[in-house]
């Protein structure tokens, strides 16, 4: 794990944004939510600009996905 | 069922079909559940008579609302019920959340300090009805009628007329307000033909109530996704005598009829529990849910509460919680509204309060389930990697939503609070069950609790006796709608109400200084407060709170009763 990523939450309201994420794919077939996920990395990855950052993050994000 | 016996409640022939005369009722309450006996016996409290109709003659069949929450607990102790559930109740405070066949973390609801009510306590909902029974027939100015089905209703600007049907035939009844506090399936709701706004969700749960003994911990155990119930969630709580609670997602295809079969249910348990816990079946129901409200809770003379009024999905222990937050909104304004102190208006401020209660309930409850069963598998995706990053990554700890667990709804945005604010308490904010350390008037210091002091009617903390005397506080108990005065000081003093806070921890609480009031109603809700002692913001502030316009002195008339 990396120091550069927060541990702690980061959102003011947590509930709120992870129903705005999850309103975001609602009555999307798969590959359009896909679409759209991978669009909100991109422009939240572009945000963050740091390729350090962005790198410890795709580290965690593989090694702590079963298979 | 094997632990418990219902009661069976008498019917008994209502004056009405006796050829007595049966006056106008003040206030006559549909449904006997635990919102409705509550509210009978809050009203009772207030020195007001009412009658409660219900058309069953037994409490809850099923154990439906288990978890009583902290503020609930401190409702009930008030309408006298709270030690007896604390007796039979299972107190905890722990929650363990799986993924699949791993233990994910665990969460601590207990806040810190010695409190006076755990965050929850588990008891099946029959008990609880029991108890309200009980307790409401010690109360003369309660009229509680079993099997008086309410069939028909005529409302008017001034009261509501009610036909009640009756194993001995049908009658009358005229009233000047109505609680509905019927239920889900409220039959008051059917006759004025109001329908609800909301969400139906797409999905079945299996509740089975278990007999077992099993070393299990007192904790809430919430599984996503575990192997002997594979892409759905599972719960596990305990109750009384042995019961367990064990509510298991089937999906929106499951057959109810098929499922809640005991040959059904029985291997389902099996695959959870394993095989060498040997349990019996108490109770099973296969239920699907709304999170929904009617758009308004007051029309007119009819004051909708409960399940009635509104309903959201069971993670989070909203449903009776809330409905118990609305009787301690609704009751106190009904109350004053009743004996002349406070315009009818005061009864929309419940309509504002507890619907945006309701809506925040509902929000909790929709987001909840919408975690719990995802919709797709985008949004199955965002659920799993959040629950995978969640052991070591605590803000994917803190998004995990098994339930957000009932708290207290905070008016901030309340008409009835004043622009007065002071210290770290906001206007609107439920006053935490501190405990202190009393004095009343000549007797001796014990310790007791903050809200027991506080009670049911207006009181406003003052820290300092000097500033309270030198202000003219000590009026304020004599007005019409009197304010208690509770006097926050650092030594004993023999000649008023104090509350003796040598280490300053109230102080702090509140973020007092000498000479800050707080100004608490009746629900123990703040309303306002002041860094210094001043009467007449005192008694505006009062005003306010239940829709008096009225400004400056205090009329020595108090209104007739």
């Amino acid at each position: 794990m990396s120091d550069l990523l927060r541990k702690d939450l980061g959102f003011a309201d947590g509930d709120a944004v992870y129903e705005a994420l999850i309103n975001a794919i609602s009555g999307l077939d798969d590959q359009q939510a896909m679409k759209v996920m991978a669009k909100l990395i991109l422009l939240l990855g572009n945000q963050i600009g740091d390729p350090a950052v962005i790198e410890a993050a795709i580290t965690v994000a593989r090694s702590e996905t079963d298979g | 069922m094997q632990t418990y016996e219902f009661p069976r409640f008498a019917f008994e022939t209502p004056p009405e079909l006796a050829g007595k005369a049966a006056p106008r009722r003040r206030v006559a309450i549909v449904g006997a559940g635990p919102i409705g006996l509550a509210a009978a016996i809050d009203l009772a409290g207030h020195g007001i008579e009412s009658v409660v109709l219900d058309d069953d003659d037994t409490v809850s069949v099923g154990s439906r609302a288990i978890c009583w929450a902290k503020r609930t607990l401190e409702i009930l102790d008030r309408l006298g019920v709270a030690d007896r559930m604390m007796q039979k109740g299972v107190t905890w405070q722990t929650g363990k959340v799986h993924f699949g066949d791993r233990a994910l973390y665990q969460f601590d609801l207990a806040d810190a300090g010695r409190q006076r009510f755990p965050a929850f306590i588990n008891l099946q909902q029959y008990y609880a009805e029991e108890y309200l029974v009980e307790r409401a027939g010690e109360e003369p100015a309660i009229d509680l009628r079993w099997r008086n089905k309410v069939v028909d209703l005529d409302a008017q600007s001034d009261g509501v007329t009610l036909t009640v049907e009756t194993p001995e035939g049908a009658y009358t009844l005229d009233a000047d307000w109505v609680i509905a506090a019927d239920g889900a399936r409220s039959q008051v709701r059917r006759l004025v033909g109001l329908d609800f706004m909301g969400r139906v969700f797409e999905d079945r749960f299996l509740i089975a109530d278990v007999i077992m003994r099993a070393d299990f911990p007192k904790e809430r155990w919430f599984w996503f996704d575990p192997p002997f119930n594979p892409d759905q969630s599972a719960l596990l709580h305990m109750q009384a005598d042995n019961v367990w609670r064990i509510d298991l997602q089937l999906g929106w295809d499951a057959d109810p009829d098929e499922e809640r079969k005991p040959e059904n249910v029985v291997p389902r348990i099996k695959r959870m529990l394993g095989d060498d816990i040997a349990f019996d079946l108490e109770w099973t129901s296969v239920y699907t849910f709304q999170c929904r409200r009617l758009e308004k809770f007051r029309h007119g003379r009819i004051l909708f509460a409960g399940d009635a009024a509104h309903q959201v999905s069971p993670f989070g222990a909203r449903g009776a919680n809330s409905g118990l937050q609305d009787v301690d909104n609704l009751i106190w304004k009904l109350a004053l509204v009743l004996d002349g102190k406070a315009p009818d208006a005061l009864l929309d401020t419940y309509d504002a309060e507890r619907v945006y209660a309701a809506d925040e309930n509902i929000l909790n409850s929709t987001r909840s389930t919408d975690f719990i069963t995802p919709k797709n598998a985008a949004s199955r995706a965002f659920r799993d990697a959040t629950l995978e990053l969640a052991t070591d990554w605590p803000f994917a700890r803190d998004l995990v939503n098994s339930g957000r667990l009932s708290r207290p709804a905070t008016y901030t945005e309340s008409p009835l609070n004043s622009a007065d604010a002071f210290g770290n308490v906001a206007p609107g904010t439920p006053c935490p069950d501190l405990a202190v350390r009393m004095a009343r008037a000549g007797e001796t210091a014990r310790d007791g609790w903050l809200l027991e002091l506080l009670g049911d009617r207006f009181a406003v903390l003052c820290f300092g006796v000097q500033a309270a005397a030198s202000a003219g506080l000590g009026d304020l108990p004599a007005d019409a709608i009197p304010i208690a005065l509770l006097c926050v000081t650092a030594g004993e003093s023999g000649r008023t109400d104090t509350i003796i806070d040598a280490g300053g921890h109230l102080a702090r609480v509140f973020g007092a200084e000498p000479g800050s009031c707080y100004l608490f109603r009746p629900d123990q809700h703040l309303c306002a407060a002041w860094p210094s002692a001043d009467v007449s913001a005192i008694r505006s502030a009062r005003d306010q709170a239940v829709c008096q316009s009225r400004q400056g002195a205090e009329p020595t008339t108090a209104a007739a009763d």
